[in-house]
């Protein structure tokens, strides 16, 4: 199994801390990582994206051009990456923001609302594990119990408190998510 | 099994050089290279090992405690990126001439000049064929993942101190940048003082009455003696050049081409490897880990058996290419490939650079 992912929104979303946890997932299941993350003199508000890997397998490049799976959290990013899903892939975003739908039709398109979940549940900070759980819904690559594992290992100890709230927000992202 | 973790390359890095019992850390911050020395702060390792940990006033400040802690005896480091480790060539020549052990680490970004903060592998000229002045080569180690980023690290103290000299390290802002599993090794324990005069006869520890005085210094004014030591300094490069040959064969015992690539150039052709076999082209990595030494004798045993083509993948526009004509001495197809000013080749791009300037070509 290789599961290859872009994660892309704005800086400040949760986009690189979503990818680290999965990442991290895959580690406490005895699995192979990569975590690239574009870099540069971005900052708030700016575009973010992340590609992780996560194999049974020695990963080989850790930046490609194709992913098997991509989640889109703006609409800079839809104009980037929807062409870059493999055909038969994996497309979920969340249509909050987005103003141009995605419209192919050789891949699978998944629809989350987790800006409005998150605000629902009082805390826009959990945004990102509704959409985490949606994913995880869809491909469930790594085990709820070891993305908790993954929390505690890459939380400081003093947010340990969130994991359960975090644990709620991926229950709500895999319960709502829908296919377009 | 050590301990699992998800890190930056320059995380791993950073706790690597703890781990291996270095004694002391001089750097400058740098994108994309600054996670070292912030990794480093954060830790403390004054306090779990007693290892030092400074912020130089700049470059020049830091290469030059390298030559006063290796001086001594110390297991000392520093680290930067490109431009910055300009800055430190002065420094480096004088080390090489002076035989005074150190680790520096470059994790290259886009040049020439100030340039730019993303990944280049333009530096692959200043690493190998000198940098500073003078007549001296540099062991240097090119990890290619999060995983050889603390691997490498003890590798390069070992080599430092066995041949007395300075060893790079040379990543990139991808290697650097990115996280990846990495298995820690245990702490090692650091030398004692007591121990380091005991290994160490060259090293300035203090003059013991009745003993000579230890002088490390690159300056002769007399050229005979000065020649002396420059051959001295050959003869040890050649026995580097015998031993410490380091390289990695990837999918290459039925190849009728074969990439050329090291760091995340490497990471890139084992996929493009995948892609370019799923078309039925037969293509293999040989992947460089020591830059210096280079594996010139490897490219020469594939020539021998027969290889149609080398394609050199690197993010510069052909520094490494060279060293592989030099091996192959036209008896078979080179060409060279690489993005360069901090774009990264696709691993696509790269088969279809074989299929034109190799296979077409």
């Amino acid at each position: 199994m290789t599961e290859e992912i872009i994660i892309a929104g704005f800086g400040g979303q949760g986009v690189l801390s979503m990818g680290k946890i999965l990442a991290y997932s895959g580690i406490m299941q005895e699995q192979e990582v990569s975590w690239m993350p574009s870099y540069g003199p971005e900052m708030r508000g700016g575009t973010a994206n992340v590609t992780v890997i996560v194999s049974d397998e020695r990963i080989s490049s850790p930046t490609l051009t194709y992913y098997d799976t991509a989640i889109i959290l703006n609409q800079q990013s839809m104009d980037k990456f929807e062409e870059t899903v493999k055909p038969g892939g994996v497309l979920l975003y969340d249509p909050n923001g987005i103003s141009k739908h995605p419209s192919r039709t050789d891949i699978t398109i998944y629809k989350i609302e987790g800006a409005k979940i998150a605000a629902d549940m009082g805390n826009t900070k959990i945004f990102n594990m509704v959409v985490l759980g949606a994913y995880l819904q869809i491909k469930p690559i790594v085990k709820l119990e070891n993305v908790i594992k993954g929390l505690k290992k890459s939380l400081p100890e003093r947010y340990h408190k969130l994991i359960p709230l975090n644990e709620d927000a991926i229950t709500q992202g895999m319960k709502n998510v829908i296919t377009t | 099994m050590g301990e699992l973790k998800l890190m930056k390359g320059n995380e791993a890095l950073a706790e690597a050089a703890i781990r291996a019992g270095a004694d002391g850390y001089f750097g400058y911050p740098i994108t994309p290279q600054s996670e070292v020395i912030e990794y480093l702060m954060a830790e403390k390792p004054f306090d779990r090992t007693g290892m030092v940990v400074l912020q130089a006033e700049s470059e020049v400040a830091s290469i030059n405690m390298l030559y006063g802690g290796g001086g001594s005896g110390k297991k000392v480091m520093t680290s930067s990126s490109s431009p910055g480790i300009s800055l430190m060539q002065e420094g480096i020549s004088y080390l090489a001439g002076g035989e005074v052990p150190c680790v520096i680490a470059n994790v290259v970004r886009g040049g020439p000049g100030l340039g730019d903060i993303q990944p280049a592998q333009s530096d692959y000229f200043q690493s190998v064929k000198g940098g500073g002045h003078g007549d001296y080569r540099l062991p240097c180690l090119a990890p290619a993942s999060v995983q050889e980023m603390s691997d490498f690290v003890p590798v390069a103290f070992d080599l430092a101190f066995k041949y007395r000299t300075p060893v790079l390290i040379i990543a990139d802002g991808l290697i650097g940048q990115m996280m990846e599993k990495v298995e820690l090794f245990d702490q090692m324990p650091r030398l004692t003082d007591q121990e380091v005069i005991e290994k160490y006869p060259w090293a300035t520890t203090g003059k013991p009455k009745g003993k000579e005085r230890r002088i490390l210094t690159s300056l002769d004014l007399d050229p005979h003696k000065l020649e002396k030591h420059n051959q001295h300094l050959h003869a040890k490069y050649n026995e580097i050049k015998e031993n410490e040959v380091r390289y990695e064969l990837i999918d290459t015992d039925d190849a009728d081409y074969l990439f050329v690539a090291y760091g995340s150039s490497a990471r890139i052709c084992q996929k493009s490897v995948k892609l370019a076999r799923e078309k039925g082209i037969k293509v293999g990595l040989l992947r460089i880990i020591s830059l210096w030494p280079f594996a010139s004798d490897v490219i020469k045993e594939f020539t021998a058996k027969g290889i149609k083509g080398f394609l050199s993948v690197e993010m510069s526009m052909g520094q490494m290419v060279e060293d592989i004509q030099l091996a192959v001495q036209g008896k078979t197809k080179v060409d060279h490939f690489g993005r360069v000013g901090g774009v990264i080749h696709s691993p696509e791009e790269v088969v279809e650079a074989l299929e034109q300037k190799i296979i077409g070509g």
